[in-house]
């Protein structure tokens, strides 16, 4: 059980955005992909999702390859993307965007309780359940694009920078929730941060991206300790 | 007092017909950001066809669900057949905004001399179910006919099933979020493609159900529903494009005011009356009656 992403590569028009990019994520581990603004790391998952073609290159999860099937099938094989910048439907209640993300299950009851495991982990929501999603704070819209994409019950969850605008203290909350979802649920997570050191501290992994290729990849702990790292990402 | 409510139910009834030609254009508007224009052509060609029916079978309501059966299949071959290609292949530079309206004034183009070929241009009539001698009051008449009434029972229905489907259903949740937000959608799992052609066949069948709602108190021929477009959009502009609240408000507002203006003004001055109502909204209020963040609610 694993993701593998090997010789990836992805063109925007005449320009590559991504250039032979292989990594592996081993099951139930969190891999942190870092990199400053137009590193790739959007690119990356999108391709991963479907979203965008890749040029080259291939990405197995399992024994499924995630590059042969459009991205609403993807999510019917476990893999789950949370888009840059709070992904939920604003015109669209929070239990609606809630049941958008099991709606292709069409089971009802499975639907209900699973809305329940992911109230359980943002009670917040269970309170703003009738609200419309453009009422939430940032914060909460982005527990909620989480707790839209945990109702299709993956494995594989992709986040694209979820601590982006968001305030200090509910940055940190968002990371232990990550970490909740590894250590309890058993989640493989690519979170792809600009916030280099807080996804580092939480992830097993790390793969550092610049101009579209990997230039360190390794333990999350080897990375922090890297000097070049630290100069480049980390800032200290 | 006589005048004042003739004047308020002959408002409702117009009202409710354009409300549902209003709807139909904005379900395609806020999922694909077309204009069909080829509303009207539909509309006529899923109307002539009913006509068809009438004739043979004398039965207006088997004509009807007709009706509405071929402008759901027509409004969706139209979206998967002629827009889905055409976006395909046009994907960049300004011919992106222009190219999928000129196509639909183009496919009306096409669908009005289809219809003239078929049938031909004289005036052909659909009888109405019930009378469309108005009821009396006292010794008045009133213009108000059983079939005034229908009008407003039927759109009514239409009505109420459509928001019980775009609320209370995961299809009318697909639909709703493959308009607002195609790619969230996607990745929620739901085959965006597949649904937005779905959403233009319910916006053919509201059409469809407008078009022959509308025939029986005037003629057909391959032009005469598209006055009705024309109010259509008036209503849809008012009502703030996106929602189909907004739709039914600017219907029913536009329906009253041109019914109110022709009987207490003058009833040469129904086509200005629209224009009047859709300038001003635009100028003072561009984002429609129904608007604000709410508009896009149903």
């Amino acid at each position: 059980m694993s993701l593998v992403v090997s010789n990836l590569s992805v063109d925007h028009g005449a320009i590559r955005a991504i250039s032979g990019v292989s990594f592996t994520v081993e099951s139930g581990e969190i891999a942190a992909v870092i990199g400053s603004n137009g590193a790739g790391k959007t690119t990356l998952l999108r391709t991963l999702s479907g979203l965008k073609s890749a040029s080259h290159g291939s990405a197995q999860w399992n024994n499924h390859d995630l590059f042969s099937v459009k991205p609403e099938f993807n999510v019917r094989h476990g893999i789950a993307h949370v888009g840059e910048g709070k992904s939920v439907i604003a015109e669209l209640s929070v239990e609606e965007n809630l049941h958008l993300g099991a709606i292709w299950r069409k089971n009802k009851k499975e639907m209900k309780s699973t809305q329940l495991d992911v109230i359980e982990l943002f009670p917040i929501l269970g309170e703003r359940i009738k609200q419309r999603a453009d009422t939430l704070s940032g914060g909460e819209r982005q527990m909620l694009a989480i707790g839209r994409a945990l109702m299709a019950k993956p494995q594989l969850l992709l986040l694209d920078e979820p601590s982006l605008g968001l305030a200090p203290l509910v940055i940190e909350q968002i990371f232990q929730t990550i970490k909740s979802l590894r250590d309890q649920m058993a989640l493989t997570v690519v979170l792809v941060e600009q916030n280099a050191l807080g996804a580092l501290e939480i992830a097993d992994t790390g793969i550092a991206l610049n101009l579209g290729k990997v230039v360190v990849a390794g333990s999350a702990q080897s990375l922090l300790n890297d000097p070049a790292v630290r100069a480049a990402y980390l800032g200290y | 007092m006589y005048k004042f409510i003739s004047s308020l139910l002959i408002g409702l009834s117009l009202g409710a017909i354009y409300s549902l030609m209003s709807i139909s254009l904005v379900l395609v508007w806020r999922s694909t950001r077309v204009v069909n224009f080829a509303q009207a052509g539909q509309a006529i060609v899923s109307t002539y066809i009913a006509y068809e029916v009438v004739n043979r079978t004398g039965s207006f309501w088997l004509a009807f669900f007709v009706a509405i059966l071929a402008g759901a299949l027509l409004c969706a071959i139209v979206d998967r057949y002629f827009m889905r290609p055409l976006f395909k292949r046009v994907t960049s530079g300004p011919i992106v905004a222009i190219a999928p309206v000129v196509a639909t004034l183009g496919l009306l183009g096409v669908l009005r001399a289809v219809v003239g070929f078929v049938w031909g241009v004289e005036l052909k009539p659909i009888a109405a179910p019930v009378s469309l001698d108005g009821y009396s009051l006292g010794s008045e008449v009133l213009p108000f006919a059983p079939y005034n009434a229908l009008v407003i029972v039927v759109v009514a229905v239409v009505l109420i099933a459509l928001s019980l489907l775009f609320q209370k259903t995961n299809l009318g949740l697909s639909l709703r979020a493959s308009a607002y937000s195609p790619e969230i959608a996607r990745l929620s799992g739901i085959r965006v493609n597949e649904i937005r052609t779905l959403g233009w066949a319910i916006a053919g069948a509201a059409g469809a159900i407008a078009g022959i709602l509308a025939t029986p108190t005037s003629y057909l021929s391959p032009n005469s529903l598209d006055i009705l477009l024309v109010f259509g959009f008036a209503a849809a502009v008012i009502g703030g494009l996106e929602s189909m609240v907004g739709a039914v408000v600017g219907g029913l507002v536009l329906g009253l005011g041109v019914t109110f203006v022709s009987n207490y003004v003058s009833t040469s001055l129904i086509f200005p009356t629209a224009f009047v109502f859709l300038i001003v909204i635009l100028l003072v209020r561009p984002s429609g009656i129904v608007s604000g963040k709410r508009s896009r609610r149903a």
